[in-house]
């Protein structure tokens, strides 16, 4: 069995981000997997521009934003394997994977997940109807058009308003195809605004908030969909309902973690994130796992992925030099029913006293609100924010004197307060 | 060329009887309107191997049942398809059903099935603890098998190939006439054949077969059966297959997980006029799923990745025809297959080919092979037959499908039998490339450019089902 001291499994730029911190903060024994035949994950195929505004300060495409990382991965001549797909984690941080050389069988001292997320697919949402060719994930239809350079329809319906969903929507009509709506269940949307108004506004495509597809129709091939109003439980009121002829329809409902292997190596996950339940050096609930990037949670912005990426290898790599381990006392940190979820979600009693970012959603809409973080009863963070989204994620950067506070708290809350 | 017997339809009762018949030195050929093997009713249903308690004592239903049930293990040996014989609950939800409980019992007796008893409740949760807390009793059928149905019915196919018998596919039987000894049979793009014998395996169309040709009139009405399908991560609902007893409420919906570890919810009954509409409806999913949740209240909505329907073949005699036509010499009839014939169809099978073997006077084959290997997959291999199948074929280390963890090798290995996948329900069926959580959404494009080498097509060419099923309509503008 081969011996790495830090194995990466995951080549986008979670992966690639944390190869490159962890390699600057002394490791060189580092190994990065990748199932594709190239380095770089989801941003391969997202070519659009709009990548990097907070790293790099200006407009890349998903190519160009992952070549300056794989740029900095060659340089500092980190290995990494390509075609190779790691099918198997244990949580004695064993490691199998497979590539058309054989049976990889690798043992690790530190692991870290970046393994992305997956679309959710058609039978998350119910629709009833046919199920013929013509329907696909946002991501697969750009996969289609931006790598293999194939068409996947000419009259398009799009389901989800979700970013993948509105970038595809402003891609399939430069192509030629007619977006004929994007649909979504929401009274808003879980894209980006700045993608709204240049993917559809722009084209004057339009879009239905609270609707649904109730069916797709179409023996062989999408023939039509039909779409109806949902009510506040969003059940469909089926008097609504009206039919619109289309020969595709593209679904982007939704991102999912992509945790097998974490589940294999009984990492505990959140039932909100579906991603590890992490502590805030990003270390999963088993020790020297840790995950970052969309396999930790869903970021719609890569440059937090980086971010987040590359905090995880600096405490990968602070982990597989401490010597002894030490047992930490934990702060579970609470939020109320707005904030969905906070990442990390435990905070280390006592440990180092470094800036820490959390990052959260909210689950709705909220205007005119005050995002706060108490430890006990003191307030040691607030910010007024006019408008939070669920499809933006939030942020917030708390100083060392802010961090000291928390970590001797009994509590940690991240809410909202409404501002009077 | 004339056919000792042409077999219209590939579902599982058109492929075993092939498979039977490649038994005896025959011409056989199998047409099917569809794509591919199995795309009719075999492809959705229960994929129940029922153990034949339920049949009316004396039906032909319940003896083929109980002896077709009987011979999946020996033809899972043989064939090398998904069968697991992992027993069954028939629940009941409150006293009154004590009674039907025991007539099932009895039926069970008098119908030969072996294993079966009745339990209380909290047995029934020992065994398995997600089972609804308001069940108070249960019928237990320990011979009580799942199969994959399209999975056998590939097998069946595949050997029969192995063994001589041809098989053409979007061929629809239209026109069946007899010109002395002789069938003609055409079929909808033109062309012709000739047999000696034709059996009528079109499932809910053999109504319509009999009916070109002959004056005993039969009428199938179409009865839709809709489910949803759970993640392969809920597997722990259930090992066992839970039925509901029937109640004046109506039939009920079961619970069960697949041999691929998902857990299958269905299905409902609803008459269709259209017996090849499989859509399924909004009102369906919903009242498969509820009914679901009163033998699993814990079943999560959010775990479903799939639906699907099937349709059920019922006839009015309601009960199985499995005979040559009284009036016309030598059609060969299997009409009304409804359930359980999926679990009969072994024993309708070899039923069917003796009769036509005698009829046409055929002598045994002595080359027939009994044995066909499935495919080679990387998810059942142990890591000492992943380094050996790689170091024989590296694409067996070249993962494709993520979520079932299928290679490309697999893939390429589907599309090269004989008869083989040419579209993308057909290397689903057979790898299960595109059948996880992720629904196809990843593998796709890298099938489709498989597809397309392996049959020398081009990208825009490539179907999910055949004819008017295309993937994508073009490349991009420049
Ligand atoms: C379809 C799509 C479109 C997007 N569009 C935008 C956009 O327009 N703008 C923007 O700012 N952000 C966008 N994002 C978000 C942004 O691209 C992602 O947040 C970012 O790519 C996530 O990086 P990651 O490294 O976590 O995941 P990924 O980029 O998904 O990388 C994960 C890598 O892990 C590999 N991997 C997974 N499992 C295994 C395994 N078992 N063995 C080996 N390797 C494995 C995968 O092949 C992949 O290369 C988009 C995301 C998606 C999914
Ligand atoms: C909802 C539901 C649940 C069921 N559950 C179970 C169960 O749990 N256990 C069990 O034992 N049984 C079950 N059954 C019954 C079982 O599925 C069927 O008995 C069995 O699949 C019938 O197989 P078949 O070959 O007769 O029909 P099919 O599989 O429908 O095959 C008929 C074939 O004929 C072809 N064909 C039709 N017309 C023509 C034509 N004109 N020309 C050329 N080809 C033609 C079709 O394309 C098709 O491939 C269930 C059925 C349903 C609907």
């Amino acid at each position: 069995m081969k011996h790495v001291r830090l194995l990466i499994i995951g080549g986008g730029p979670a992966g690639l981000a944390a190869a490159v911190s962890a390699y600057d903060k002394g490791e060189r024994d580092i190994l990065i997997l990748e199932r594709e035949n190239k380095l770089g994950g989801i941003l391969n195929q997202c070519i659009h521009n709009g990548f990097g505004l907070h790293t790099f300060k200006e407009e890349l495409t998903g190519p160009e934003y992952a070549q300056r990382f794989i740029d900095q991965v060659v340089e500092r001549k980190i290995p990494y394997l390509l075609n190779t797909t790691v099918i198997n984690v244990n949580n004695d941080k064993t490691v199998s994977a497979l590539n058309e050389d054989g049976l990889l069988e690798i043992k690790a001292d530190a692991i870290i997940l970046s393994c992305g997320c997956r679309e959710r697919p058609r039978g998350a949402i119910n629709t009833a109807g046919s199920r013929p060719a013509g329907v696909y994930s946002a991501g697969t239809a750009q996969k289609l058009v931006n790598i293999d350079g194939l068409l996947p329809g000419k009259e398009v319906v799009i389901l989800g308003s979700g970013d993948i969903g509105l970038i595809m929507a402003r891609r399939m009509t430069f192509e030629g195809a007619k977006v004929k709506a994007v649909v979504e269940i929401m009274p808003y949307s879980s894209g980006l605004n700045r993608n709204i108004v240049q993917c559809l506004n722009d084209f004057n495509i339009p879009l239905y908030f609270s609707h649904s597809v109730v069916e797709i129709k179409g023996d062989k091939r999408v023939e039509s969909v039909v779409i109806a109003e949902v009510d506040e439980r969003l059940n469909p009121k089926m008097e609504t309902a009206f039919e619109i002829k289309c020969d595709t329809l593209l679904l982007s409902v939704g991102l999912l973690p992509e945790n097998e292997l974490a589940r294999g190596a009984n990492v505990d996950i959140s039932r909100v994130t579906r991603g590890a339940i992490v502590d805030d050096r990003l270390m999963t609930s088993v020790d020297g796992i840790f995950e970052c990037g969309n396999v930790l949670h869903v970021h719609d912005l890569v440059d937090f992925v980086s971010q987040e990426a590359k905090e995880a290898g600096e405490k990968a790599v602070e982990y597989i030099n401490s010597s002894a381990k030490k047992e930490y006392e934990k702060i579970i940190v609470e939020t109320d029913g707005k904030v969905r979820y906070v990442v990390p979600e435990i905070i280390l009693k006592n440990d180092n006293y470094n800036p820490l970012t959390f990052k959260l959603r909210v689950g709705n809409v909220y205007k005119n609100i005050k995002l706060e973080v108490s430890a006990d009863d003191e307030v040691i963070y607030s910010k007024s924010k006019q408008v939070v989204a669920p499809g933006e994620m939030e942020t917030i950067s708390l100083r060392t004197k802010e961090v000291e506070k928390m970590r001797i708290a009994k509590s940690i809350k991240v809410y909202l307060r409404s501002e009077e | 060329m004339t056919f000792d017997v042409l077999i219209i339809g590939s579902g599982i009762i058109g492929t075993s009887i092939a498979r039977e018949l490649s038994k005896y030195q025959a011409n056989i050929i199998v047409l099917d309107k569809e794509n591919d093997v199995s795309c009719g009713t075999t492809k959705a249903n229960s994929g129940i191997v029922h153990a034949g308690f339920d049949a009316k004592p004396g039906s032909k239903k319940a003896y083929f049942n109980v002896r077709g049930a009987r011979m999946f293990k020996e033809l899972q040996k043989e064939l090398d398809f998904p069968y697991e014989e992992n027993g069954a609950f028939v629940l009941s939800f409150s006293a009154d059903g004590h009674d039907t409980l025991l007539e099932l019992l009895d039926r069970a007796q008098k119908n030969g099935v072996d294993g079966c008893s009745i339990i209380s409740g909290d047995e029934v949760r020992k065994l398995e603890p997600n089972v609804s807390k308001d069940v108070v009793e249960a019928l237990y059928a320990k011979t009580s098998g799942i199969v994959s149905p399209y999975e056998m019915a590939i097998a069946m196919a595949e050997n029969a190939g192995a063994n001589g018998c041809k098989f053409e596919f979007n061929k629809d039987v239209i026109s069946l006439t007899k010109k002395e000894s002789l069938f003609e049979v055409k079929t909808k793009d033109g062309s012709t054949y000739s047999a000696k014998v034709v059996v009528n395996a079109s499932g809910v169309h053999s109504d319509e077969i009999n009916n070109l040709i002959s004056n005993n009139k039969y009428e199938i009405k179409g009865r839709k059966g809709e489910y949803v399908l759970l993640d392969k991560e809920f597997s722990y609902i259930s090992n066992t297959t839970l039925f509901q007893l029937p109640t004046k409420m109506g039939k009920g919906i079961l619970v069960t997980p697949t041999c691929h570890h998902n857990i299958l919810v269905g299905p409902t009954a609803l008459d269709t006029d259209d017996k090849d509409n499989t859509w399924t409806t909004f009102d369906g999913l919903f009242e498969a799923f509820t009914k679901g949740l009163l033998s699993v209240p814990s079943l999560p909505r959010g775990g479903i990745i799939t639906q699907f329907s099937g349709i059920r073949a019922h006839e009015s005699h309601d009960d199985f025809t499995i005979e040559f036509s009284k009036d016309v010499k030598g059609l060969y009839n299997l009409i009304g297959i409804e359930s359980p014939g999926l679990a009969s169809s072994p024993a309708i099978a070899s039923h069917a080919a003796k009769e036509i073997a005698d009829y046409l006077k055929l002598s045994p084959n002595p080359n027939f092979n009994p044995i066909r290997k499935g495919i080679k997959h990387i998810s059942h291999m142990t890591s000492e037959e992943l380094k050996d199948a790689i170091k024989d074929n590296p694409l067996y280390g070249h993962v494709i499908c993520r979520c079932e963890v299928v290679s490309e090798a697999e893939i390429r290995d589907a599309i090269r039998r004989y008869p083989g996948a040419k579209d993308l329900d057909g290397v689903k069926r057979r790898v299960r490339a595109g059948m996880g959580r992720c629904q196809m959404g990843f593998c796709t494009p890298r099938i489709m450019e498989i597809l397309a080498e392996e049959l020398n097509l081009s990208l825009d060419e490539i179907t999910k089902k055949g004819e008017g099923s295309k993937i994508v309509v073009g490349g991009i503008k420049e």
